[in-house]
């Protein structure tokens, strides 16, 4: 399977992706870490994708999304935005009131992080 | 690279901006704080109001000029 097919799977069949710089443990730049925050106080789980070890991940990525930077965040297979809209809308409650939209009023009773690699 | 190049093309872009501000954050000429105010900004999301500001900087940020860029966006009354 190609990146493109491998993160499209990704966008479509998690509840929220984000891709990103490094990974939620080991977070390599100040605007996915922005990001992945923002995720975190509105109770968001995430499913997260380091981009870094291919540049051809970023590529087929942005050809996807149309989004030229890094991170972007996914919910349910829509794009929300980079770091500068996740950071609005969770500060006006916007963020918690589309996931809950989106993933229903019980979306951060169980908090997980995973982390896929693609290869 | 300055400020000026990049307010240039978003001037372009946003003929009718009621605000538009471009900050170098580090001084560093590759880390970039961009504010667009516009009436042709109303009524888009956040990810179309940002589309826009892209699609106006496609040059730089293609070519790497910009390394970093913060975008802030809202549409005019």
């Amino acid at each position: 399977m190609s990146y493109s097919d491998k993160i499209k799977q990704v966008i479509d069949g998690s509840d929220v992706a984000i891709f990103m710089k490094g990974t939620p443990a080991f977070v390599m730049c100040g605007n996915s870490d922005r990001a992945l925050q923002a995720l975190r106080r509105a109770g968001a789980s995430v499913t997260a994708v380091d981009v870094l070890p291919d540049p051809a991940i970023r590529q087929e990525l942005s050809a996807i999304s149309g989004w030229p930077t890094i991170p972007q965040v996914f919910v349910k297979g829509e794009l929300v935005g980079g770091a500068d809209i996740v950071e609005e809308l969770e500060a006006n409650g916007e963020l918690e009131q589309t996931l809950r939209e989106r993933l229903g009023d019980d979306y951060a009773a169980a908090r997980e992080e995973a982390t896929i690699t693609l290869s | 690279m300055s400020t000026q190049p990049l307010r240039h093309l978003l001037e372009q872009a946003f003929p009718d901006a009621t605000e538009l501000d471009v900050v170098d954050r580090t001084g560093g000429g590759d880390h970039f704080q961009v504010t667009v105010t516009a009436a042709s900004l109303s009524g888009l999301s956040l990810v179309e109001q940002h589309r826009r500001v892209y699609e106006a900087l496609s040059a730089p940020l293609a070519d790497g000029t910009i390394h970093e860029l913060r975008i802030k966006t809202k549409g005019a009354a």
